[in-house]
């Protein structure tokens, strides 16, 4: 009797340690993807990152193997990134404002809006690039830094708009309260108070809307052109980093594929710098913040 | 004074939040408006049901991209969710607190690297992967540019999505469940199984749509290590070729061609509402696990 019930229970351990072990595999094997691609992507970029990579322009026959760096594409990417946070940042605070002080949780408005943001987050960034395109062609504008704004703007607006949407949720609705019972109007809260108090989230939403925007090829593809220049005026044509990336690797020049693997690490340097960033500004900017 | 700037103020903000509203009906009525060119000649169905693909002859016919499309994300889901799920599991029910706390900023930095980064990194390791290591093993031949090697890429950049959602579908499983389930001499699987995966399960199904969706519309790494042959493919080790990369890929020429440009369009709209019913289909579910938690 007891060896039959010592087996049972011997039975049900061993498959609580099997499913154990197979789920820790599965969270190293998500982990270790990540730490292979970083490690492929900083190891194949070695040789071929140098300093003129990152200081000069394309010269000619750049894209045969000839001298050049890629700095056309890194300020290029800077200057369109910057430029669709700040436009998609003005839209994104009165939202996410709109929908904490003036709306109340429950309010139908809010359910909607919330639920285009998320209808949006979820479109794919082709069609933002699409998009972009057809709207370029019907206000007359050629494929320009600006268009490239416009339409990458669009994409990072419902990231942003969610992540500081939901650092306002978490204001404790006291803070509100005490506001408006000094006599404050709504608006005056809402700049005081929340902004203040949810500054810090803000700050990491802007850092990780930036980083998805300056990634981004798909939507730059047909609206921010591509040029050997560094762009001087919003109406110029400009160069992206995930465009050069991929016009570099489909290049059959050993040299240029290369050159390929290097911008790629560029860019993942970037986006860890800003990743870092946003951890950083959440942890130490909340100087300001009542708990 | 202070009364009249609140009120323009609400008015002004009231406007702006409008937008996403605007946005997403202006997305779905200019992608209309530029596919009807295409739409008013050719039936829909022929459209859609059609592999015959010869732009030049005025031929367009999406079924290769949309079944390319399907079998990349198929494969994809089916590698991302079983590891997503047990990943989630184990950080929620198993790991100590230290390896979930830094899990995350790693979980996270795998959602922001760009998608041409997951490119290259397919390019470079995992194409000749499939092509000098799996095809083998399987007995084919096979370049590596495959509906494989978009479908392993592809089930990587989606982890984040499914893990993100699972885990928080798991942290709205009261913790005095699983302690009564634990106090009744069940194991820790155990637990996990008739408990929280039984509890969670339909805020794990929409996870796994959200991926989908997320997967459906990912352009640029796909495009890069799938092969772009214009023909349905019959086996994962086939080259393919997803929509999103034929409107990324043909999107400069097309306006040489007539009614090429409204067939990209019509492909861009297919692809806007099939990844606008899995979301919106996630949401739903979501929105009715969160009001049945509280």
């Amino acid at each position: 009797m007891r060896t039959v019930a010592d087996g049972r229970l011997g039975r049900r351990k061993r498959a609580d340690l099997f499913f154990r072990v197979l789920a820790a595999a599965s969270a190293v094997a998500v982990l270790l993807s990540l730490v292979l691609i970083l490690g492929t992507i900083l190891w194949k970029s070695v040789p071929a990152l140098s300093l003129s990579m990152l200081t000069q322009t394309p010269r000619g026959g750049f894209y045969l193997g000839k001298e050049g760096g890629i700095l056309n594409a890194i300020l290029g990417s800077l200057y369109l990134a910057a430029g669709a946070t700040v436009l998609a940042f003005l839209l994104s605070l009165p939202i996410a404002l709109y929908l904490n002080i003036y709306k109340g949780r429950a309010s139908k408005a809010a359910a909607w809006t919330r639920f285009f943001l998320d209808v949006l987050w979820g479109v794919p960034s082709i069609v933002y690039g699409v998009f972009g395109f057809i709207v370029m062609l019907a206000i007359g504008l050629r494929a320009s830094l600006l268009a490239g704004i416009l339409t990458v703007a669009l994409l990072e607006l419902p990231i942003m708009c969610r992540a500081i949407d939901e650092v306002m949720r978490l204001v404790p609705p006291e803070l509100k309260e005490a506001s408006a019972s000094l006599g404050a109007t709504r608006f005056e809260t809402a700049m005081r108070v929340m902004v203040r108090q949810s500054a810090p989230g803000i700050l990491t939403g802007v850092l990780l809307a930036f980083g998805r925007g300056i990634g981004d090829a798909a939507s730059v593809l047909f609206t921010a052109g591509f040029t050997d220049r560094v762009p001087t005026s919003l109406a110029d044509p400009t160069a992206t980093l995930p465009l050069a990336i991929f016009f570099q690797l489909g290049t059959p020049f050993p040299e240029v594929r290369q050159r390929a693997y290097a911008s790629a690490a560029v860019l993942t340097l970037i986006i860890l710098l800003i990743s870092l960033a946003g951890r950083a500004i959440g942890r130490k900017a909340t100087r300001h913040v009542v708990k | 004074m202070r009364i009249l700037k609140d009120a323009l103020a609400r008015r002004a903000m009231g406007l702006v939040a409008a937008l996403p509203g605007v946005l997403v009906l202006l997305i779905l009525v200019g992608l209309f408006l530029k596919s009807k060119a295409i739409l008013g000649v050719e039936p829909l169905s022929r459209l859609l049901f059609s592999s015959a693909w010869y732009p030049l002859k005025g031929q367009f016919g999406l079924l290769p991209f949309i079944t390319g499309t399907l079998w990349v994300t198929v494969t994809a889901l089916v590698l991302a969710v079983p590891v997503s799920i047990l990943a989630a599991v184990y950080l929620s029910e198993y790991a100590p607190s230290w390896a979930r706390e830094s899990a995350r900023p790693a979980i996270d930095l795998l959602a922001g690297l760009p998608s041409v980064v997951y490119g290259v990194w397919g390019v470079l390791l995992v194409v000749p992967f499939v092509g000098g290591v799996l095809a083998p093993l399987a007995g084919v031949q096979s370049s590596g540019y495959s509906i494989l090697s978009g479908g392993i890429v592809l089930a990587i950049m989606t982890f984040p999505t499914i893990i993100h959602v699972t885990l928080e579908v798991f942290a709205s499983v009261p913790r005095s469940l699983r302690e009564a389930s634990l106090s009744l001499g069940a194991t820790r699987w155990e637990t996990t199984r008739h408990v929280v995966l039984r509890k969670g399960a339909q805020g794990i199904l929409a996870a796994s749509v959200l991926g989908l969706s997320r997967a459906f519309g990912e352009t640029m790494a796909v495009l890069m290590v799938v092969g772009n042959v214009a023909a349905a493919p019959r086996s994962l080790f086939d080259a393919g070729y997803p929509l999103p990369a034929l409107i990324a890929n043909n999107y400069g020429e097309m306006m040489s061609v007539p009614r090429y440009d409204a067939a990209l369009m019509t492909a861009a709209l297919v692809l806007m509402l099939i990844v606008l019913f899995f979301n919106v289909l996630a949401r739903r579910i979501l929105a009715r696990v969160e009001k049945r938690a509280r």
